[in-house]
């Protein structure tokens, strides 16, 4: 054992070569990242650039008046579509978040051994199922079920589609909410079981508050899921351009009327650029929503 | 000891890492030699393209004839580009392209324009199929048939009829409510232009607010599903699940019931012959191509993607 410092100073040229090389590699792997989301922007961007120009800012945002192949009078009016992608992100968050947080508080502090690690594994098996076969679902096993459980005339709507959203983004907020009450110091917990709290005081007056931050993070990734998502919305929301009256209307999202329209236009045409506009809305989007849950993540290592 | 063991450890993993590098790298570099080096050894020469660009319609038909000929005729190779009747009209006015697909004939102006710039010659028209949309409800819909007129109000922005009860159809068997669920296609299918055209007309938009399916199956399964929709796709994806209806020109007159019969007898009214146009007498690969498709085996492809396929002779 003694000769062990002798051995670490004593290094080999091949040693130092090779350390500054996986050096480098790992650098080269960091930067990637900026480099690819950057890329991403900067080539999206350019693709619709050229009709920045020609696009009215107003109308391009609120008016609901959708008719990109026209033959008369083409108008992309993306309101209906912003209104629909919100309108289902809003909806999926009002039932994911409860689930999604009381799923979280349930794993990290009332269950244990078995029941805590069975659950975690299928929560993140939740994670693992691809958006086409949400979508899949939602298109063949729930249309039915909503019809005849709201009366509803169409199954495939926005109700569906949140359903859907929910389901895929609880598996982000419980596992980043469950890590942001983990992070909770066990003294909280200690000081106010000895108080003599009960467990559900203890949930809700010392740990919610003491870990808002991070269960708020847990919140806005699940949002930003949401609006991301594509093909289940594709499949489940309905695909209809319209300002949704009930949540039992079909709705057309962003994403949605890429998915759907991008393929078949001829390149380089009005239509085409405007679909990469609302490429860039959408990423505007998501980067607000995500740049927003880093700074509050930042703010909880503050503490 | 533990040290000692770990070390060897992260040695051998960046030693893998680098040769993983170089192999990626080294193949890289082969494979882009190997085309370059031997062109087509394979087929013992080279492939002879024929350029088939236009009808949206007709795409994914072009594409299938493409495909399965490219076994009948390995020395040939089809590359097939939508954008449209009037991109394949450009393309071979231009002389881009050996066949032009339209899912309509050649315009007068056209014509014209095709005979300035090659002087002496015709744009040569092949009848390929017919392609003929159904109207679907749901199998318990009462109703049996519809005008053009009634889809219009249905189809068309601000059109008048949005109720089943206005269409007098009442206590549809499952179904909730009165509103008539539309269902539609993406706004750059060939089926929607078409269906646009013919039902709405050229200068009219159609409605918003129709649900907007990315396939022609997609339509049927989702009218299958929901007992207060109408929607329209290709004759051929009809299924027990849903019914035609019989369409009629004007309220009042005789409605049709959508088969290859009627198609072919121009007595259905949302149905149209496609055409593949070559520029003056084809050159004898595509010669032989044509001759395929309008042939038996080209001719089943075309019913089994869901087109009306020509009448036998």
């Amino acid at each position: 054992m003694l000769a062990e410092p002798h051995r670490r100073v004593k290094r080999r040229p091949f040693e130092l070569v090779s350390e500054k090389l996986i050096e480098a590699l790992i650098c080269v792997c960091g930067f990637s990242a900026i480099i690819f989301v950057f890329s991403i922007f900067f080539f999206v961007l350019r693709e619709g650039a050229p009709f920045l120009s020609r696009l009215q800012m107003g109308e391009f945002l609120f008016s609901t008046e959708w008719f990109p192949t026209s033959q008369t009078q083409p108008k992309f009016g993306v309101g209906a579509l912003v209104v629909g992608t919100l309108s289902v992100t809003i909806l999926a968050m009002i039932i994911a978040v409860p689930f999604g947080l009381g799923a979280a508080v349930f794993v990290s502090e009332f269950c244990a051994g078995k029941a805590k690690e069975t659950l975690k594994v299928v929560i993140e098996l939740l994670a693992a199922i691809p958006s086409v076969v949400w979508g899949f679902i939602g298109l063949t096993v729930m249309s039915p079920i909503v019809i005849n459980t709201f009366h509803v005339p169409i199954g495939i709507n926005m109700f569906n589609g949140a359903i859907l959203l929910a389901l895929m983004s609880v598996p982000i907020m419980v596992s980043i909410g469950e890590d942001a009450l983990k992070a909770v110091p066990d003294s909280y917990r200690e000081a106010a079981l000895a108080l003599g709290a009960t467990k559900w005081q203890l949930v809700y007056r010392v740990l919610l508050p003491a870990a808002k931050n991070g269960l708020l993070a847990a919140v806005l990734l699940g949002v930003g899921r949401a609006i991301g998502e594509t093909m289940a919305v594709l499949m489940a929301t309905g695909h209809s351009v319209r300002i949704p009256k009930t949540i039992f209307d079909p709705v057309r999202t962003l994403t949605a009327t890429i998915a759907a329209e991008l393929g078949e236009t001829s390149k380089g045409s009005d239509h085409y650029q405007v679909l990469f506009l609302i490429g860039v809305l959408l990423f505007t989007i998501t980067f607000v929503v995500n740049l927003s849950a880093d700074l509050v993540i930042k703010g909880i290592r503050k503490k | 000891m533990t040290k000692k063991a770990t070390k060897p450890v992260i040695y051998l993993g960046a030693l893998t890492t680098l040769a993983i590098a170089l192999l990626l790298t080294g193949c890289g570099s082969k494979n882009e030699s190997t085309p370059g080096s031997a062109p087509g050894a394979a087929t013992g020469g080279k492939k002879q393209p024929i350029a088939n660009i236009g009808s949206d319609t007709m795409v994914n038909l072009a594409i299938a004839w493409a495909d399965a000929y490219s076994q009948v005729e390995p020395a040939v190779s089809v590359e097939v580009n939508g954008g449209g009747s009037g991109q394949g009209v450009a393309a071979l006015i231009n002389g881009s392209c050996d066949i032009a697909n339209c899912s309509r004939k050649f315009e007068e102006k056209e014509i014209a324009d095709f005979k300035a710039k090659h002087p002496g010659k015709d744009p040569k028209e092949f009848m390929v199929g017919y392609d003929a949309l159904s109207v679907f409800v749901h199998k318990d819909n009462p109703l049996e048939e519809i005008s053009i007129d009634e889809l219009q109000q249905l189809y068309m922005k601000d059109g008048k009829i949005a109720k089943w009860s206005e269409l007098g159809v009442k206590n549809i068997p499952g179904a909730k409510g009165d509103e008539v669920i539309l269902v539609s296609r993406q706004n750059n299918s060939g089926t929607y232009h078409y269906f646009r055209e013919i039902i709405v007309g050229k200068k009219n938009e159609m409605r918003l607010g129709t649900v907007d399916m990315n396939g022609s199956k997609d339509v049927v399964d989702l009218i299958s599903k929901t007992p207060n929709a109408i929607g329209y796709s290709g004759m051929g994806y009809a299924t027990q699940q849903v019914k035609h209806l019989r369409v009629s020109k004007k309220k009042g007159e005789k409605a049709v019931e959508p088969s290859i019969a009627t198609t072919l007898d121009k007595s259905y009214p949302i149905a149209r012959p496609m055409f593949m146009y070559t520029a003056g007498d084809p050159a004898p690969q595509v010669k032989k191509y044509l001759d395929w498709i309008i042939g038996a085996a080209g001719q089943k492809i075309v019913e089994e993607t869901g087109y009306i396929p020509l009448p036998k002779q």
